[in-house]
């Protein structure tokens, strides 16, 4: 079965964020999103550890150690940037200043609840990060995360199984299949890939949906 | 005449306790005052608790501190990265206590700490395994969660220059928790890679004012 790709998936919820947004990557897959913001647009990357108008990583020998991401890999400004320090970082995101924060996890649930800071390992030191901060702070979060687990379970349940990082908060997710919104209704799928029809991925999902009217098929240029 | 400049990185860490409450800034590497840490460890100071956002990178720093068994408490946000092997043993050995606290509410609690606050109230963490324990209280129809203030016997910070008032000015995102550590603790050591002459610091500039700092130390890096 054909499904999107995780650039393929970048490049959907780059497509989503308005012109002067400021936004919140999350590390690991949602980072993958700043490489395809639509050109005509101003968008504004705010990094937890101080950093506004963020860029691309460096060219060749342009790199500055002095100069990473929330992933603490290298970055760069962009003019009309700022650097500050973490307590203002942390006040623009929990006092409501950002407009979106994209965020991985491992599961989400029917209702936005969003799990992404432990697997409950005894072995595996847990980390929490920003995701607590971003996840009640920012005044949109919408997940991009993969359909489902390598052995094939659900991340899209009813309840979440992993420990909480909030409640009730996500309010759109992107995955390698679909798009699907959280309304009061429940999860309502806007975009599904062309292989796909609604109850083979109703087949793939815990979580019960419903098709909305207008939906699309979910389609990405080849990355 | 006020003069917080110390003439070596052993006097520069110098009176520091066993079993004090250290905060360590940084992002990662970016940030870590790696020498005054360094100058700790030859100090030969135990038991401590130390509040930073990570735990270590490869063996330098906290994350050789930590594999010579110095820190009894990390309080941390993200203590796992690409290379924090050393906390990570300790850990599966059961021969440190972690805290974990998310990253805004460990920046806050130390802003608190510096601006006598006892308390605030937040939405983050609310509603998960984070808060137990805390006291929560509904405000304007939502949960929100206790958290306290955040004080360190001692602060290590790293900025870019310095002057003998303690003024500082940082580089980039090296800037990261430095200066709300710097507000936070009753003894606050910086090391700089360069200290100026008095003036020489933009005033529009100054990130850190000098009230906030205890000592100032050149490392050339």
């Amino acid at each position: 079965m054909k499904q999107l790709s995780r650039r393929q998936m970048a490049w959907r919820a780059a497509q989503d964020i308005a012109d002067g947004a400021y936004v919140n990557l999350g590390i690991g897959l949602p980072t993958l999103v700043s490489d395809y913001l639509p050109k005509d647009r101003e968008i504004v990357l705010h990094s937890e550890n101080g950093i506004l108008g963020m860029g691309p990583a460096p060219k060749p020998g342009e790199e500055d150690p002095d100069l990473i991401n929330a992933g603490k890999g290298l970055t760069t400004l962009l003019p009309g940037g700022a650097f500050f320090h973490h307590n203002d970082a942390f006040l623009m995101i929990r006092g409501g200043h950002l407009d979106l924060a994209l965020l991985g996890a491992y599961e989400i649930s029917e209702t936005g609840d969003i799990a992404n800071w432990t697997v409950e390992d005894p072995a595996t030191p847990p980390g929490v990060g920003g995701a607590m901060d971003l996840a009640a702070g920012a005044k949109e979060i919408r997940v991009i995360l993969e359909h489902n687990t390598k052995e094939g379970a659900s991340r899209i349940r009813r309840r979440c199984h992993y420990p909480l990082t909030a409640s009730g908060v996500v309010k759109r997710i992107y995955t390698n299949l679909a798009v699907i919104d959280v309304t009061p209704d429940g999860l309502v799928v806007r975009e599904i890939v062309p292989e796909l029809d609604f109850s083979q991925l109703q087949d793939k999902t815990e979580a019960r949906l419903t098709l909305a009217n207008d939906w699309r098929k979910l389609e990405a240029p080849a990355i | 005449m006020i003069d917080k400049r110390v003439k070596d990185l052993a006097s520069a860490v110098a009176g520091i306790k066993d079993g004090a409450t250290l905060l360590f800034a940084g992002f990662g590497q970016v940030g870590e005052p790696v020498e005054l840490i360094q100058a700790l460890l030859e100090a030969g100071v135990r038991d401590l608790t130390v509040a930073a956002n990570n735990s270590g990178t490869g063996e330098v720093g906290l994350a050789k501190l930590i594999r010579e068994r110095r820190v009894r408490k990390l309080i941390c946000s993200f203590p796992r990265t690409s290379d924090s092997h050393c906390f990570e043993a300790a850990f599966a050995e059961g021969a440190i206590e972690l805290e974990l606290v998310p990253q805004g509410t460990l920046s806050e609690r130390m802003r608190a700490a510096g601006a006598g606050i006892a308390g605030f109230y937040v939405r983050t963490g609310a509603e998960t395994k984070l808060a137990e324990g805390k006291e929560t209280r509904m405000i304007d129809g939502k949960l929100h969660v206790l958290e306290r203030p955040l004080r360190g016997d001692v602060a290590l910070i790293k900025a870019l220059k310095g002057d003998r008032w303690g003024n500082l000015v940082y580089r980039k995102s090296a800037r990261n928790f430095n200066p709300v550590m710097a507000m936070a603790a009753d003894l606050v050591i910086a090391q700089v890679k360069e200290i100026v002459e008095l003036g020489a610091l933009d005033p529009e500039c100054v990130v850190t004012p000098g009230i906030f700092v205890d000592r100032v130390v050149e490392v050339g890096r």
